[in-house]
């Protein structure tokens, strides 16, 4: 016998209100917009899925498209491997246990735009620390303002020391939580270093890695804040991501109908990713 | 399979130990021959699991030394040893099939893939895991993982001795019964050194040739379970073994005769104990009777365990289980304690302190 309480739903209000307002209605708003054309007074002409094929052929998304998939590309595969490298190397007991986690947990403590402006400085070629370090002392000319692939270098850095502690973190707790029996016994097994992780700590990482991955793909894909404040997007268009190039055309150019069309095939290929990895990640679990 | 000495062992966690207290074990000297199986009994914490870490090498005692064959192995790692270890939790390869858990220990071996399959498929087979070969580790219920480990322990057919650290705790109780005469019928067609460490005492009964009873970090006895019932040789080994166990009751010794609550107890023979020692009468519940001579008694409750009764009296404010078969008396009925005098025993500061009798078994 199954017995049906509505009064469930009426609990759950509450949070559909929240999220109605603070993203249903934000998001129906943009689709509103993307397929209509506005000039002001709040006058809208139907334009239909013009503004996505607009989006979807022009030189410039594709462009903006491909510099977000190799930030975030170089992201994964640096954060990753670096994180969880980091992570079998910290102690498992001790006193250095809580030095360690603070250590790795700090970077994430600074916001943004903090970090973008810190990055700023410490890169300029005057006066910043590594920059006056690389161009004064070591003799390399190295000036993100002027040179596309220094820009690349610094942005990429500055995510890695920001965000490899998350992988770090959350590799380490995968790791903490492997009982010393399976050590033990892959001692007995005769088992090399290597199979230990390929064959425990990899498999026994697997689902935070997984969440590890997704909000670091997620994160970085959805990158603004930092490379707008270290390089606005610049030298030229070397390093304007997806996020950057929106925000021009939203609030640079003031085109809403394209913005809004790029915003959700934006947010359609953030999901879709997430999605797909997701899937293919958890397959094996669910038979 | 070899034969293992462990001679002066002693082990602390502590890096400078002062005190006896300070030793997790004080001071070991045993014999295990070649091919026996033999169980490691006692209480949580009494030292059995330290010294199987010693024996497979996952951890080196403070002093002492281990060897096996004769050859010292003490400060050996664990893969250089060629033993075999079983843990309390079934440790699996998750990614891994049951047949790439199995043959995991030989392939680290580097042995051949044919030298490999003939014995996945011989241990599978006496596992009841041939079914399972194919399948991934990870999804199996726990008392096939725990099949799996000890069969990882079993598939190298070179190992000096296999350990078991209390391997059926999370095993369902129908199922434990099953691994248990597994385990034996295992020892009995593999014939290596097996030892198996546990709390509980009907395992160790039942799975060892030899049991070696712990406590605090001493071995106190080691013998067949039937002389570790019948004499045991320290009160503790008398209280662990046997449900309800041994009653020790406080007795005053002079001119060679026992005395408890005023009463002389007839003994098994003459007392070995020093004058000064404490001194306490060891009788087995089952050697306890209910008749018209004896020790009078109050009951304090009747335990109807199925096969038996379990009878408990107070006898001067000390307790006295009788185990009678049949229904028992009512709560706070007067009764006679009998004690049967060949299994009345003497013990001194806890240790056995009465001869048996000539003539007596």
């Amino acid at each position: 016998m199954k017995t049906e309480n509505q009064k469930a739903w009426f609990f759950v209000l509450p949070v559909l209100l929240l999220v109605a307002f603070n993203a249903l209605i934000p998001m129906m708003t943009v689709v509103n917009y993307s397929v209509q054309e506005t000039f002001g007074d709040n006058v809208f002409f139907w334009q239909g899925l013009d503004w996505f094929e607009q989006i979807l052929r022009s030189d410039r998304f594709h462009a903006a498209l491909g510099r977000q998939f190799l930030f975030t590309f170089l992201i994964l595969i640096i954060e990753v491997p670096l994180g969880i490298a980091i992570a079998l190397s910290m102690p498992r007991k001790g006193i250095w246990v809580p030095v360690c986690l603070v250590l790795m947990a700090l970077p994430m403590l600074i916001p943004w735009n903090v970090v973008g402006a810190m990055w700023n400085i410490f890169t300029l070629p005057d006066i910043g620390l590594l920059g006056y370090f690389l161009n004064h002392v070591m003799g390399i000319d190295y000036d993100m303002t002027q040179d596309p692939l220094a820009a690349w270098i610094t942005i990429v850095t500055m995510d890695v020391w920001h965000w490899t502690s998350l992988v770090v973190l959350l590799s380490y707790a995968g790791l903490v939580s492997i009982p010393d029996a399976y050590y033990q016994a892959a001692k007995i097994d005769g088992a090399s270093n290597w199979a230990v992780f390929r064959f425990i700590q990899l498999p026994k990482m697997k689902t935070v890695l997984t969440i590890a991955i997704l909000l670091r793909f997620m994160d970085s894909f959805n990158i603004y804040t930092e490379p707008f404040v270290m390089t606005g997007g610049g030298p030229g268009n070397s390093t304007t991501l997806l996020s950057i190039d929106l925000v021009k055309i939203a609030l640079g150019q003031f085109d809403l109908g394209p913005a809004a069309a790029m915003s959700l095939i934006y947010f359609a290929i953030t999901l879709l990713v997430s999605w797909l990895f997701y899937t293919l990640m958890t397959k094996d679990d669910l038979n | 399979m070899a034969k293992i000495t462990l001679s002066k062992l002693r082990h602390s966690y502590y890096p400078n130990p002062k005190t006896l207290d300070d030793y997790a074990l004080k001071e070991i000297d045993l014999d295990w021959t070649d091919g026996g199986a033999y169980a490691l009994l006692g209480p949580s914490g009494c030292g059995k699991s330290t010294l199987l870490n010693i024996i497979s090498g996952l951890l080196v005692p403070s002093e002492g030394r281990i060897l096996f064959d004769g050859q010292d192995v003490t400060e050996l790692p664990p893969d250089k040893r060629n033993i075999a270890q079983v843990f309390q939790f079934p440790v699996i390869y998750d990614t891994m099939t049951v047949y790439d858990n199995l043959a995991f220990p030989l392939r680290n071996r580097g042995r051949d893939e044919a030298t490999v399959r003939e014995r996945v498929t011989a241990i599978a087979e006496m596992l009841e895991l041939s079914d399972l070969l194919d399948r991934k580790a990870a999804h199996l219920s726990p008392d096939n993982k725990q099949k799996i480990s000890m069969g990882r322990g079993l598939v190298r057919q070179d190992v000096n001795v296999v350990m078991f650290d209390e391997p059926l705790t999370v095993i369902d109780p129908h199922l434990k019964w099953k691994l248990r005469s597994k385990l034996k019928e295992l020892h009995q067609r593999v014939r290596a050194t097996m030892i198996y460490v546990t709390h509980d005492q009907t395992e160790a009964l039942t799975f060892a040739d030899q049991v070696v009873v712990m406590q605090e970090g001493e071995v106190v006895q080691i013998g067949t379970p039937v002389e570790l019932f019948d004499r045991p040789a320290h009160t503790f080994v008398g209280h662990f073994i046997g449900s309800p166990g041994m009653n020790i009751l406080p007795a005053e010794v002079s001119d060679g005769v026992a005395r408890f609550a005023g009463q002389a107890i007839p003994l098994e023979g003459p007392i070995t104990a020093a004058p000064g020692a404490r001194t306490e009468i060891g009788i087995r519940p089952e050697f306890v009777s209910l008749g018209q001579f004896g020790l009078p008694a109050t009951v304090t409750k009747v335990s109807d365990v199925g096969r038996h009764t379990v009878v408990e009296c107070e006898v001067a404010g000390s307790r006295v289980n009788a185990i009678v078969s049949g229904p028992g008396p009512k709560k706070g009925a007067i009764v006679q304690l009998e004690f049967r005098r060949d299994q009345t025993r003497l013990y001194a500061d806890g240790w056995l302190a009465s001869e048996a009798a000539e003539g007596a078994a």
